[in-house]
């Protein structure tokens, strides 16, 4: 078996194959629900009509893409520049950090100066997390792909020593979780009683931003040059580290984002099950969205949708929720496949 | 070589019809060939004329759609690499497939036997590979590692390697690209042995000389077609030349060369190593007005010299000066504020960007100029509008400045480059290997920029393994051998001959201390 490059994909082949990804996850996915003795129509039905078969349902979905639309964000602009970044749940959590040490009484100010004040400390700190590895990586060769995961498991390590220590709510009854952040430090909701907040805009907004500067800007065109061939970008003199450097701290920063607004829109305080794994659902989000700013909208829309959809059939159908986790990891292996048959053909000898 | 064979000499390979298309492209079409035992066929063509192509098939590493083969009388199976060397045919590929920590006679027997005999039989091996090294020229010792031999030695052993397995029918893939003059006479004896013996001669080249002095017979392919076939005896080279090409060769005129400053120096300047050798304290001068050619065989320093210049290889000692004064920290960016126009010797690699625009590409180096950006954000107008420049006065044949760089054949990709390194009449300019794998159309045209380059005073390194390159261009040659460079020369005063002697080592140690 041998691959050759396509030597160009039409519009409707980049339509296509992603289709058919999904389509494949689909399949896949029917198999396991008939062993767990469902039947696939009634409990895709049930998924889809949980995901946004009302408005609550609605909402609830696009309360969850969120935290996804920045991990997403944060993903696809590591992964353009070729940094990979499988450290996003780190940096989230970092983010989250910094938003209670701030916004929990520290710093008292109107909210329209503390929000931003806690949003870019929170970037900051993010931004940092991920600067490391990516030292690492352009000065002596480490592969982010150890540093950043790893890091995953240290973050978490030191977020539940500050939840029993420093951080720890003396009113939370034993519980490992922080104080509240204030009043002032709290994204409004959008619409009154309603769990959607304004981190979802802010997420919006973040991905339009990102587009703008993938597309516009000196910084995005380095980020794809040294994403696409780092030699050759490194010949016409484009600062190769410089640039994965500052990748690294864009990146962090947006993954912080969804820390902050997980706390300061939904949570509203610290615990430790904060992320049910929004950093790694990210690289799916991001996959899905072929690292397209824009695309990570719709993408992290459609994984929260199987997400929420698949609890709500859960509780009718009797098919574990864990249907959804396979679902989204199958659409990101057959979203690989399809990106690489994109781009190449097989051939068979 | 061997007079005409006469048609009473046995066919010993006969392709017929060979078809084969990838997607719309017809990399070979319809063609015919025929071999006769003890005659030498020239496969002579430009890159992309299918040679290669026509090769695989006959070899089975591709299916031919439509044609087939016949070698000594029988039908030879498609698409099986097995057959094709069973029955008798050996192929020396341009890049060597040998196993580098094994010794050239481990390397010899590799596959010939069964994987379950516990005596290898080196004894007898030994004295087969002895025996057949002694007849045809190609001395070897068995025992020795691959990696401590040379070019020349390891495509003996290629040799080797297919004569150990009663090949009858030996095809060289562009044999003479990696070999010195002196170890492509030596290679031109082997095959004159060897076709003595009864063997037959398929030898792949797009260098007219070499075909001229090796073949009996030439065969011409273009653009997947035969071109014409020719007794070599009875063909001019411009006949031949024509027949590859197509119409007109087309001929760049050289003046003589008006010397002015010296505009580039590098003094004592030693290098890690980049794949091949390190540079050891090496000096040169480059003159405005001038190409300098530096000659050498593969690996002896030419990529950490050109790596050096652009400014991706950082000096261990030394200085480099620029237009007289010292250059202090370099690097690319260093190298393109001091005027500097680089052509890289990988053009995919390194020159461009595959996945990215041609509008992307050529702004690559002067994207942060205010030609191109304002406030960090980039003028795709302006941009767009520099590439069609560029695609207008370089003549670049691709369909729009957005077209992927990928999508572009290797001669208009150099276009492009030489259009970026050339924007703003840089003064001095590296030339690395700008002609690799470029049809004679292409080479011209890079030729011809070059040599408007230095009649406008520009001081231009030209660095290229193809010793007719040099000396055609070059208004002084330097010749590098292992890191170390030999005394400048005038155009014309070192014969082919001493320049080879230089280039395997003769007399450029002496020479270092006190070059340029």
């Amino acid at each position: 078996m041998r691959l050759e490059p396509r030597p160009s994909s039409s519009g409707a082949a980049k339509i296509l194959w992603p289709a058919g990804a999904i389509l494949a996850t689909v399949v896949f996915s029917s198999v396991l629900v008939m062993i767990a003795g469902a039947s696939p129509f009634t409990v895709f039905w049930l998924v889809i009509k949980g995901a946004a078969g009302s408005q609550f349902a609605l909402l609830e979905t696009l309360t969850r893409a969120t935290p996804l639309i920045f991990t997403g964000l944060a993903v696809a602009v590591a992964f353009r520049a070729k940094l990979w970044n499988i450290g996003a749940e780190a940096q989230l959590y970092l983010g989250a950090v910094m938003t209670v040490v701030i916004g929990t009484g520290a710093v008292t100010l109107p909210s329209a100066g503390l929000i931003p004040l806690i949003m870019i400390a929170a970037m900051l700190t993010g931004a940092l997390t991920l600067l490391g590895p990516a030292i690492l990586k352009t000065k002596f060769g480490v592969d982010e792909v150890v540093t950043t995961l790893l890091l995953n498991f240290i973050v978490l390590l030191f977020v539940s020593m500050l939840l029993e220590g420093p951080l720890k709510d003396p009113m939370g009854m034993g519980w490992p979780q922080s104080k509240r952040v204030i009043a002032d430090a709290q994204l409004p909701r959008l619409i009154k009683g309603k769990r959607l907040h304004f981190g979802f805009i802010l997420a919006i907004a973040s991905a339009i931003v990102v587009w703008v500067i993938m597309k516009k800007t000196t910084l995005g065109y380095e980020m794809r040059a040294v994403g696409h061939n780092a030699e050759a970008a490194r010949f016409a003199g484009i600062p190769v580290n410089r640039v994965i450097a500052k990748t690294a701290l864009l990146s962090g920063g947006l993954a912080a984002l969804a820390g902050f607004s997980e706390v300061a829109g939904l949570k509203g305080n610290l615990t430790l099950d904060l992320s049910p794994g929004y950093g790694y659902t990210g690289i799916v989000v991001a996959m899905l969205a072929m690292l397209n700013p824009l695309g990570v909208i719709a993408a992290a829309i459609f994984v929260a949708g199987i997400f929420v959809g698949a609890d709500a059939m859960s509780r009718s159908a009797n098919v574990p929720s864990y249907i959804a986790e396979v679902m989204v990891a199958t659409s990101l292996l057959t979203m690989v496949a399809a990106i690489m048959l994109m781009r190449y053909r097989v051939r068979w000898r | 070589m061997n007079a005409a064979q006469g048609s009473e000499a046995e066919t010993v390979l006969r392709l017929s019809g060979i078809t084969k298309r990838f997607g719309t492209l017809v990399a070979n079409d319809a063609i015919s060939l025929s071999l006769k035992r003890g005659e030498v066929v020239a496969l002579l063509g430009e890159n992309g004329a299918g040679k290669t192509t026509l090769m695989n098939i006959l070899f089975g590493h591709y299916t031919a759609d439509e044609g087939e083969i016949e070698v000594f009388g029988k039908p030879l199976p498609a698409g099986d690499p097995n057959a094709a060397l069973g029955a008798g045919i050996g192929m020396v590929h341009q890049h060597f497939t040998l196993a580098d920590q094994m010794t050239v006679l481990e390397n010899i027997v590799l596959g010939t036997q069964s994987l379950w005999s516990l005596n290898l039989g080196k004894s007898r091996a030994r004295a087969k590979i002895r025996q057949l090294a002694t007849d045809y020229g190609l001395e070897v010792d068995p025992d020795r590692m691959i990696t401590e031999l040379s070019v020349g030695e390891r495509q003996r052993v290629e040799i080797l390697k297919a004569l150990y397995r009663e090949a009858r029918i030996l095809i060289l893939d562009e044999p003479t690209a990696v070999l010195t003059p002196m170890e492509t006479e030596a290679l031109f004896a082997t095959l004159q042995k060897l076709v003595a013996a009864g063997l037959s001669v398929i030898f792949i080249s797009h260098k007219l000389g070499e075909v001229q002095s090796v073949s009996d017979r030439v065969v011409v392919l273009r653009g997947g077609k035969l071109a014409g076939e020719r007794m070599t005896s009875e063909a001019t080279r411009r006949e031949l030349a024509e027949l590859m090409v197509g119409g007109q060769l087309p001929v760049n005129e050289i003046g003589p060369s008006t010397p002015r400053d010296v505009l580039f120096e590098l003094r004592s300047v030693s290098t890690p190593s980049m794949g091949g050798a390190a540079l050891r304290q090496i000096s040169m001068q480059l003159r405005g007005g001038e190409i300098t050619g530096l000659a050498g065989i593969s690996g002896n320093g030419q990529a950490a010299l050109a790596a050096l210049i652009a400014g991706t290889l950082e000096a261990r000692e030394g200085e480099i000066v620029v237009h007289g004064a010292p250059a202090g920290r370099w690097s690319p960016r260093a190298a393109l504020d001091r005027g500097l126009g680089r052509i890289p010797e990988d053009r995919h690699a390194t020159g461009m960007i595959g996945d990215m625009s041609v509008a992307e590409n050529v702004i690559s180096e002067a994207y942060r100029s205010p030609r191109f950006s304002r406030f960090g954000f980039l003028d795709w107008k302006a941009a767009a509008a520099f590439a069609d420049d560029i695609i207008k006065a370089y003549d670049v044949k691709c369909p729009s400045a957005d077209a992927r760089v990928r999508l572009l054949s290797g001669g208009n990709m150099q276009k492009l480059i030489l259009g970026r390194a050339l924007d703003g009449d840089p003064d001095i300019i590296l030339a690395s290997q700008p002609t690799r794998g470029l049809d004679v159309g292409a080479v011209a045209y890079v030729h011809a920029r070059l040599i408007e380059a230095r009649d406008r005073g520009a001081a231009v390194l030209l660095i290229s393994e193809d010793l007719d390159e040099i000396q055609t261009l070059s208004d002084r040659i330097l010749v590098i051998h292992r890191g170390r460079l030999s005394k400048p020369s005038l155009r014309g005063e070192r014969s082919v001959m001493e320049l080879g002697e230089l280039m395997a080592g003769h007399g450029v140690e002496e020479g270092a201390d006190h070059a340029a």
